[in-house]
């Protein structure tokens, strides 16, 4: 493997475990449990049936011929957004709960921002028939409305959090909290490559079937590899899970786009790894929007997914590294993505993967014909018709 | 003087130790140094200074909203050396998150903490086998860097913590985050039980203080029969929440409830 965390949990400089003491046994249990789990044959089977016949795995990589002919290279989409619920984002959620359930564990806890993870996690836990609880930014959940019913609807209680930027990192101090008075019957559902080791390992690992996927789809489509393989990041899980599989083939470009707000130069964005600094923040050494004394900035994406000032650590270091070229798009061309995948190819994204969308339209243009270039369409758009029309509203 | 030094004074005297907490610039940064006045009128035996993280998560919502406050109020990194230099005549421990020492620089963060007479430091987010290179650093300065121990930490977790222990241990009562709470958690005296025998089989003994949950003289009095001293935080930050109208009914009854808490360290 190209990307392996060191004994620390350390990817090059990035990850380690700084998490509370209280936590450091849990942590290491879960450690233990996961890499018992990961070879086990009846674990993957079990996983690989729930993936297959309740998420509907694998979903489809899909020529984009009218966005293709606007722009000029071939792009296809790997449809994430078909995943049951919505978004990659049960991939994971049916990894960790199966292995929290073989942990004894029997109350699940979760963060989530755009309300797409706490939605997964309360599909994966009821078909696996355990607690759950979502911990949600007051201001998110005020954008999502849609998502906390969906939640609602699925037995999650959802705890909204009022401190901080009321958003998702304000969610993930909570539900560490909850974490730290539960950890001896509670399981802590991260949904995302960010946290203490080995959180970053063990949601890359469950999202590797992106990538994996998508390799024998393009090899059989096209008979060969794409030329540049493009995804949003906001704590970099769709990105990781489809770049993953093809790290080592040096001619793939992968490239990740993060949310560029209303601007770099406006300081209203989320882009940790275009305009961040080191530090530390929840449990891991990353890039982190911060001022200069190390207080951890507010970000801003009109996309909630994105709206986070850090991300993951493996990622992190393969931007370092150059493996993976970052770049960031605004919301306003995000929305005119938006509105183009939905008019040409019936397809209405999720606002985060709207981004990558708006991105890999430039850079079909940029290579032009006979290049392929693959998105990650990570989430369905539903969950954003509101802030869409709202954004639209302010313009018109 | 150092803060074992501190403990050992103390044990001579037949007493505990009092540590006080409250939250740097909460709810200014002129208030803190009389606060501190008050605590120390009243009798503690080491102020935790606390300076303020955005994202606190070993705190409950009485230190979050305290940091909050402070933050918004403009506290950070300079102005809370400055503020900690001016307090005298107590011992001082810098309670703040790993990333604020990261910023400042680990070297230059122990420096300052030396010259505005912090004894030690305590980063609820910084675990042993991330110590490492802040450690070393602290081998040149006369600040410790102050572990914790909590009711999940296994004995091998307990001896790397212990080995690499100084100042004092702050052994966390429960699981859960910073918070008043009714009574003290029975789990606490048998966590000091096994924490003690550790120090037997690894030979190397560090004062042992409890915190998280510790609010009341009773409760002060039940943890120092069996540890060095008795870690009181939220309880200051919410008697300052009830008294933001007067600053003079404030600082008394801080003293008050400083002298309560303080009697109850002593061994009759």
């Amino acid at each position: 493997m190209l990307s392996k965390p060191d004994e620390h949990g350390k990817y090059g400089i990035y990850g380690g475990k700084f998490a509370p003491e209280v936590l450091m046994t849990a942590l290491e249990e879960l450690e233990e449990a996961f890499s018992r789990v990961n070879s086990d044959k009846s674990f993957r089977s079990e996983l690989s049936s729930l993936l297959s016949t309740y998420a509907g795995r694998p979903t489809p990589l899909y020529l984009a011929n009218n966005l293709s002919e606007m722009s000029g290279a071939k792009i296809y989409l790997k449809r994430e957004d078909l995943v049951h619920g919505g978004a990659h984002k049960l991939n994971n959620t049916l990894g960790q709960c199966l292995l929290a359930k073989h942990m004894g564990k029997k109350r699940i806890i979760a963060e989530t921002g755009a309300g797409q993870h706490g939605v997964a996690t309360a599909m994966a836990a009821a078909v696996l028939g355990m607690d759950c609880e979502v911990y949600m930014g007051t201001e998110d959940v005020e954008r999502q409305k849609l998502n906390v019913f969906r939640m609602k609807l699925l037995g999650a209680k959802v705890n909204p959090v009022d401190s901080g930027s009321k958003t998702l990192k304000d969610a993930i101090n909570e539900a560490m909290r909850d974490w730290v008075a539960n950890v001896e019957n509670t399981y802590y559902l991260i949904g995302s490559v960010v946290g203490p080791h080995p959180y970053p390992l063990i949601v890359r690992e469950f999202q590797r079937v992106i990538g994996k996927e998508t390799k024998e789809q393009i090899l059989a489509a096209e008979g060969r590899l794409p030329d540049v393989i493009i995804a949003c990041v906001g704590g970099g899980s769709n990105a990781l899970g489809i770049f993953y599989e093809f790290l080592e083939e040096k001619e793939v470009e992968l490239k990740g786009v993060e949310a560029a707000g209303k601007g770099l130069e406006t300081g209203d964005h989320g882009a940790s790894l275009c305009a961040g600094t080191e530090g530390v923040l929840h449990g891991m050494y990353s890039k982190l929007l911060q001022d200069e004394h190390g207080q951890i900035k507010q970000s801003y994406s009109f996309a909630p997914g994105l709206d986070y000032p850090g991300v993951g650590p493996e990622l992190a270091n393969l931007a370092e590294s150059g493996r993976v070229k970052m770049d960031c798009v605004t919301d306003t061309e995000t929305l005119s993505a938006f509105a183009i995948l939905s008019k040409k190819e019936g397809i209405i994204p999720a606002l985060e993967s709207a981004h990558a969308v708006h991105y890999a339209i430039e850079e079909a243009k940029r290579r032009g014909k006979g290049s392929l270039v693959v998105v990650n369409l990570s989430g369905r758009g539903d969950k954003d018709t509101f802030i869409v029309a709202e954004a639209i509203g302010d313009k018109n | 003087m150092t803060l074992e030094e501190t403990f050992k004074k103390l044990n001579i005297r037949n007493e505990k130790a009092l540590i006080g907490f409250v939250t740097a610039g909460y709810p200014t940064a002129d208030a803190t140094s009389e606060i501190a006045d008050a605590l120390i009128r009243g009798g503690v035996d080491i102020l935790e200074l606390g300076l303020p993280f955005s994202d606190p998560i070993a705190d409950g919502v009485t230190i979050q909203r305290a940091s909050e406050i402070s933050l918004r109020a403009g506290m950070n990194t300079d102005i809370y050396f400055d503020v900690a230099a001016g307090i005298k005549g107590v011992d001082k421990v810098c309670l703040t998150y790993y990333n604020l020492v990261l910023q400042r620089g680990l070297e230059q963060f122990v420096s300052d903490c030396e010259s505005s007479g912090i004894g030690g430091m305590v980063l609820p987010d910084l675990p042993v086998e991330e110590s490492k290179p802040l450690l070393k650093i602290c081998e040149g300065y006369e600040t410790d860097l102050i572990f914790i121990i909590a009711p999940t930490t296994t004995a091998k977790r307990m001896a790397k913590i212990l080995d690499a222990a100084a100042g004092f241990i702050y052994v966390v009562s429960l699981l859960g985050v910073t918070g008043t709470r009714d009574t003290v958690s029975d789990t606490i005296q048998p966590l000091i039980k096994s924490i003690r025998e550790q120090e037997v089989s690894v030979g190397k003994e560090v004062p042992l203080a409890v915190g998280f949950g510790i609010s009341q003289p009773e409760h002060v009095r039940t943890v120092c029969a069996f540890a060095d001293g008795a870690i009181v935080g939220s309880a200051f930050i919410k008697l300052i929440e009830e008294e933001l109208d007067s600053r003079n009914k404030m600082l008394q009854r801080i003293e008050n409830f400083t002298r309560s808490l303080k009697a109850g360290t002593k061994i009759a």
